[in-house]
């Protein structure tokens, strides 16, 4: 039976879609894939045939198939929307399923390993359930009292740039706060200020996030070093639009003392 | 409770995660539940067919409801040539009437003019693209061109972030100065387990499914927005149901011991751990190629049976034991089946068989309309072999059907007018 199977049966004469059947490019590309859990491992290396336009995504793909079928990866939607197949690519954190091997240097061998921030679980897959946490303290949508449901265009797309997060958490990796210096007890992270910048910028939202924002969030340990906004993949402007912004409301409310004397004076 | 999702990984270009094996369909035909309308497959027609590693991937409706246009290989803007003679006139005449209806569309105004013919229902214009492409006039990647170029570039990044992106980052193709090129993709499976609308039951006692696994809410051809809530109403239902039913150890007992479903869980999960199969292409590796080189064809948008000898080739290549597909092993938490697509590819070969009337949604024999429209299409376990064949079709509820009669007079009305 099985040679029936392996032969193709008569699908490349009249299948109009023979693309894949040309798409072989004769190259083989080095893949060293970190394969382990909690306990240790380390990079195994993989030859992969490459095909036109091809994506790490599918080279790890390649090698579950053909030669390491329990290796494990997280993945859905193929298409950089569903934020599931976050990795780290020669040392930078991105999504596999938008890496294209030709962007890499010929002959080069490249490196894929697991998000270094989040505990690992197996090989590429981490768990990333500590963002969950934390998004749940954070005070949700809270209308005001009689705000009026009807805003102004621009109110809108400033609020839809934080609603562009497909939480990939490679914002949240590559944050040194919690990369090297681990303070994810006191520190929430890149895209947890791009949601709640989301909320407070929300022209019908009447909550008060600031408090939460100093005490809790700790969004002063952040030093805008920018590295968030770099490997957002869906292009947020995270420093600049949310957390810098974020910061000096934190400012305003705590640190000002102009303002400060000013509420003194007119109790607001 | 199975929310498995649907088959997409049996075809060869299809929108779906590759996750959609069908796993879930075939456990439950494995234990003797009820499948139904296996053959009722829905086709995008728009997928990128190009490069291989993103075939399949959704263009978004969002494109010819922003103007985009389909022309083939020589220019001609083809879709004025497939729309259907009885709707003809809900369509423009010709492309000035269309690019009104788009100007006045996007700028939300009431307009008397028509829809351009691209805004046909998906199973026609994917129907059309493949015909095209068939006929040779395809692009040099088989599909079909998508223009939305002839906009200002600025338009069409703000109305289509999302595809102006998606195809420069995956394809170098910067879709506000060249065109997409685009093909029908396997999209979503109306066909699945046969379940109880009221509590997501399927034939088997204690088993549930839901979603799209599930089948019987669409008909044969889903209206697009229509399977989120489907999940959100009948999801919710099946879960409530299936709890109450868990909670009474003594009937899930029953039900899963008779069935074997803890033996076939332990000889699954041994499997994943087996040393031998860390070598060489996979089982699974090895039987999706010629599976998926059947099943665009045979259950395609124009599927057509092509004899004995293909339709056993497919079979045969859905009947192999082995893991159908090769997912992550977080093991020993692992998928407690042998998942594989014979279930669906052999129903929808079933369906192909020569000399039987088809009733697919994309090709159905004609002069059957009305018979088929009747029966659910039902596959069941009888021995080692699968038994197709058609049951009648659930009767509407008296008090559902009240609240469609006003809508029919409304329409016998207006075809008395027209």
């Amino acid at each position: 039976m099985s040679t029936e199977l392996d032969t193709p049966v008569g699908a490349a004469a009249t299948n109009p879609t023979p693309a894949a059947d040309r798409a072989a490019t004769g190259r083989e590309a080095v893949f060293r894939v970190y394969r382990g859990d909690a306990k240790g491992g380390q990079e195994v290396e993989y030859r992969v045939p490459v095909e036109t336009g091809m994506v790490v995504l599918d080279a790890i793909h390649w090698i579950q198939g053909h030669v390491a079928p329990d290796l494990a990866v997280r993945w859905n939607c193929k298409a950089a929307k569903c934020g599931s197949c976050s990795a780290e690519v020669n040392g930078k954190p991105t999504l596999m399923c938008k890496s294209r091997l030709d962007h890499f240097a010929e002959g080069e061998p490249i490196t894929v390993r697991p998000m270094k921030t989040f505990p690992i679980i197996k090989d590429l897959v981490t768990d990333v359930s500590w963002n969950f946490e934390v998004n749940k303290r954070i005070p949700p949508f809270q209308p005001r009292e009689k705000a009026e449901w009807k805003w102004m265009q621009t109110d809108i797309d400033r609020v839809q740039e934080f609603r562009k997060c497909i939480e990939c958490f490679l914002c949240q990796d590559v944050c040194h706060v919690l990369r090297q210096h681990e303070l994810k007890h006191q520190f929430a992270g890149p895209r947890f200020f791009v949601r709640i910048a989301g909320l407070e910028m929300h022209p019908i939202d009447g909550a008060d996030r600031t408090g939460f924002l100093k005490d809790h969030a700790g969004i002063g340990l952040c030093n805008i070093t920018k590295c968030c906004t770099d490997v957002c993949p869906e292009g947020i402007t995270i420093t600049d639009n949310a957390i810098i912004p974020l910061k000096e409301r934190v400012v305003d409310r705590f640190y000002d003392p102009v303002q400060w004397v000013w509420r003194k004076v007119t109790g607001k | 409770m199975i929310a498995t999702g649907g088959v997409g990984k049996a075809f060869k270009v299809t929108s779906n995660s590759w996750e959609y094996t069908a796993d879930g369909q075939a456990l439950a035909f494995d234990v003797g539940a009820e499948l139904i309308d296996m053959e009722f497959v829905q086709f995008h027609p728009t997928g990128m067919v190009w490069p291989p590693g993103v075939m399949g991937l959704l263009v978004t409706e969002g494109v010819r409801g922003e103007g985009g246009i389909l022309r083939n290989s020589k220019g001609e803007r083809f879709m004025w040539k497939y729309l259907p003679e009885a709707r003809r006139n809900e369509y423009a005449d010709d492309e000035d009437e269309a690019a009104r209806w788009v100007e006045a569309a996007v700028a939300a105004k009431q307009t008397p003019d028509r829809r351009p013919p691209e805004l046909s229902t998906r199973d026609n214009v994917a129907r059309a693209i493949y015909t095209e492409v068939r006929e040779g006039r395809g692009t040099p990647h088989g599909g079909a061109f998508l223009d939305i170029s002839y906009l200002p570039a600025d338009r069409v990044k703000k109305k289509l972030p999302s595809m102006y992106h998606q195809f420069m980052e995956l394809a170098d193709v910067d879709i506000t100065k060249q065109p997409m090129e685009v093909g029908p993709t396997m999209h979503y499976m109306m066909g699945g387990i046969r379940v109880d609308p009221d509590s997501g039951a399927a034939t088997v006692p204690g088993l549930f499914a839901a979603g799209e696994a599930a089948a019987g809410l669409h008909g044969a051809n889903r209206l697009g927005g229509n399977s989120l809530s489907d999940l959100v109403v009948f999801g919710k239902r099946a879960g409530e149901r299936g709890r109450v039913r868990a909670r009474d150890p003594g009937a899930h007992d029953r039900a899963v011991r008779d069935r074997g479903l803890r033996a076939r869980n332990a000889r699954a999960v041994r499997s994943l751990g087996r040393r031998g199969s860390v070598r060489g292409p996979s089982r699974a590796t090895r039987l999706h190629g010629p599976l998926r080189r059947h099943l665009p064809r045979e259950g395609g948008p124009r599927a057509r049976a092509h004899g004995p000898r293909r339709a056993r080739g497919a079979r045969e290549a859905g009947t192999g034991r082995g893991h159908a597909h090769v997912q992550p092993r977080l093991a020993p938490r692992a998928r407690p089946a042998q998942p594989d697509h014979r279930v669906a590819g052999d129903h929808a070969q079933r369906a192909a068989a020569p000399g039987e009337p088809r009733r697919a949604l994309a090709t159905r024999s004609p002069g059957h309309g009305s018979a088929f429209g009747a029966v659910n299409m039902r596959a069941v376990k009888s021995g080692a072999e699968m038994k197709v064949e058609p049951t009648p079709l659930p009767q509407m509820p008296e008090e559902l059907k009240r609240l469609f009669e006003p809508a029919k007079e409304k329409e016998r009305e207006k075809e008395k007018v027209g």
